[in-house]
């Protein structure tokens, strides 16, 4: 038994070091003087997110500012990540209301279901990406800090896009 | 009463200063110096993460003050207020000297370095260095060499294996290019007759660059000084993927911020001495009349200029060398220093001596038609180094393979041990 290794014969030719160090001098030397930057310089520029883009939720409101939500309870029930706690109440009126509304967003994995089952069009996923808190508890939004929130909200699917995903 | 007239004697501009005003102008030189060289320091630091970004198509450090230009002071706060940490069992007292010992002999060497023509001042002439040794030549040489010690000693007295290998890597390094570094600028004493720098520059004024004189001396000189400032492709002492840093693993704080300050230094030093010794130091290229006196203040302030551009372009050239270039491996450099570099050299100061006793012989004054019989025959060495010895020869490859009879060796070892193994032993 020998050891089959296939001794190639290497093309001494083509090898060089200095000349394809001056090579590679000439393309880095290219690039110094006509950089192709792609780095969004992030705090004076910003992408362009796309409509569908689904960031932390935002509750609407009605014209005179209370949440949309009539704690019909099916955003909880749709929450693949169990991360929506409602407690519902019902007014002198009948109408009902969420007494407890939270959102868990170290739970949440931004599927976007709430924001498609809610019948009264009431919480939205929100078109933004700047979510930095101070501490952890922070991160459970409740309905007052969600009905706060200003940024723009998902549209769930792209008018342009003709293939309606 | 003690009036500036008693110390600052009027004199001739243009002869030799009095002891005294030697002595002022001496220190003004020093700290004017200093203080150009820790700047120039401190930017090439910020000049080589611009550049890299550049050239790696990123932007770089841009947030700090117009263009980021203050980021070196916010680098410089953030490292003083760092915390120092010592690792256990560490040799203290070698641990703490050890960046000083780095960063020292960087800054020594530019004692000798002459940066412009001679200034004229009322009180007597200056000579635009600090000390005009009239052995500068051979104090740089002595003097860069002592830059491995604080490597080693870093290595070292951190008690850490890797840091140990790191500085180990430095020494065997330093030794192995420090020897053909020598050999290159022993064709620069051939053709200069002399030791003083301030006579290699004018005799490069005289003949033409020394680059051009001696081209393959320049480019052995050029590899080495890459090599001894630990510079990629030959920054071995710190590859991070095998040594984690190297000897300066174990270094926090300012005392690691003085390794890479120390090799800035380092770096810019040896530009200087490239400069110097290769091309035409503070001469100004294609005109005579900046080389002799009277001197004037014009004169000096020019030929500072042409001085720094040079040292500019070649801490340029390290840095976009350094984003080119991947490390090489150990025995690569080992093999490049003693296998290529040492004999290359030994040759060329053959050569050269001989052209050089052959011209003089034949009675050609040493001038412009010297400096061209020279430029020809480093045109042919250059033309046989490129396109000959350059043929997969100056670098084994990474993937290069055993000869015949490395092959069979190993397979009759292979057999043997086979053979070993069925009889059960």
């Amino acid at each position: 038994m020998t050891i089959k290794v296939k001794v190639m014969e290497r093309p001494i030719e083509d090898v060089s070091y200095v000349r394809a160090t001056v090579k590679g001098l000439g393309l880095t030397f290219k690039h110094l003087i006509d950089p192709h930057k792609v780095t969004v310089q992030y705090p004076d520029e910003r992408w362009d997110i796309s409509p569908r883009w689904r960031g932390t939720h935002r509750m609407l409101t009605t014209e005179d500012g209370k949440a949309k939500c009539v704690a019909c309870g099916l955003c909880p029930t749709v929450c693949p990540a169990n991360c929506i706690k409602l407690v519902p109440g019902e007014d002198e009126e009948g109408n009902r209301y969420p007494l407890v509304f939270e959102i868990d967003e170290f739970r949440c994995i931004f599927c976007g279901y709430c924001q498609e089952v809610c019948p009264e069009e009431a919480i939205h996923m929100g078109r933004h990406y700047e979510n930095s808190e101070y501490t952890r508890d922070a991160f459970v939004y409740d309905l007052k800090r969600l009905t706060e929130q200003q940024h723009p909200v998902c549209e769930m699917w792209d008018p342009e896009d003709e293939k309606g995903a | 009463m003690i009036t500036p007239d008693l110390f600052l004697q009027v004199a001739n501009p243009q002869g030799d200063p009095s002891l005294v005003v030697f002595v002022i102008g001496t220190v003004v030189k020093m700290v004017a110096i200093f203080t150009i060289y820790m700047v120039g320091v401190a930017y090439t630091t910020f000049a080589e993460r611009r550049v890299s970004a550049w050239i790696q198509d990123r932007h770089g450090p841009n947030r700090v003050g117009p263009q980021g230009i203050l980021q070196v002071a916010a680098d410089g706060i953030k490292n003083i207020m760092k915390e120092e940490t010592y690792p256990n069992f560490a040799s203290k007292a070698i641990f703490i000297l050890a960046p000083g010992l780095v960063f020292v002999p960087a800054m020594i060497t530019w004692a000798v370095i002459p940066f412009g023509s001679p200034l004229p001042t009322p009180w007597g002439r200056i000579d635009l260095v600090v000390a005009d040794l009239p052995v500068g030549f051979l104090f740089t040489l002595a003097i860069s060499s002592i830059g491995v010690y604080g490597i080693v000693l870093a290595g070292w007295s951190s008690n850490n294996k890797y840091a140990l290998l790191g500085g180990l890597r430095a020494s065997a390094q330093m030794v192995s290019y420090e020897i053909a570094m020598g050999m290159s600028t022993v064709c620069v004493l051939l053709l200069a007759g002399n030791v003083s720098l301030n006579q290699v520059v004018a005799q490069q004024s005289q003949m033409g660059w020394n680059a051009f004189l001696l081209t393959v001396a320049a480019f052995v000189f050029l590899i080495s000084a890459f090599a001894e400032t630990n510079r990629v492709p030959f920054d071995l002492p710190e590859a991070e993927s095998e040594l984690i840093a190297g000897y300066h693993t174990e270094y926090s704080a300012m005392k690691f911020s003085m390794f890479p300050i120390a090799e800035y230094a380092n770096m810019i030093t040896a530009s200087a001495l490239m400069a110097t010794l290769f091309f035409g130091g503070w001469d100004i290229p294609f005109t005579q009349w900046d080389n002799a006196g009277p001197w004037t203040v014009l004169k000096s302030v020019l030929t500072f200029g042409a001085f720094a551009s040079k040292v500019l372009f070649f801490i340029f050239f390290y840095i976009w060398i350094r984003w080119t270039l991947p490390r090489f491996r150990y025995d690569q450099l080992m093999s490049l220093g003693w296998k290529l570099l040492l004999p290359m050299t030994l040759i060329y100061v053959v050569i050269v001596a001989t052209a050089v006793l052959a011209l003089d012989m034949a009675g050609v004054t040493r001038g412009p038609l010297f400096g061209g019989a020279l430029f020809a025959i480093n045109v042919v060495l250059m033309g046989v180094i490129l396109f000959i010895l350059d043929r997969g020869r100056l670098i084994s490859p990474a993937h290069s393979r055993l000869d015949a009879s490395g092959v069979d060796q190993l397979r009759s070892v292979s057999r043997d041990r086979i053979k070993l193994a069925r009889k059960g032993t």
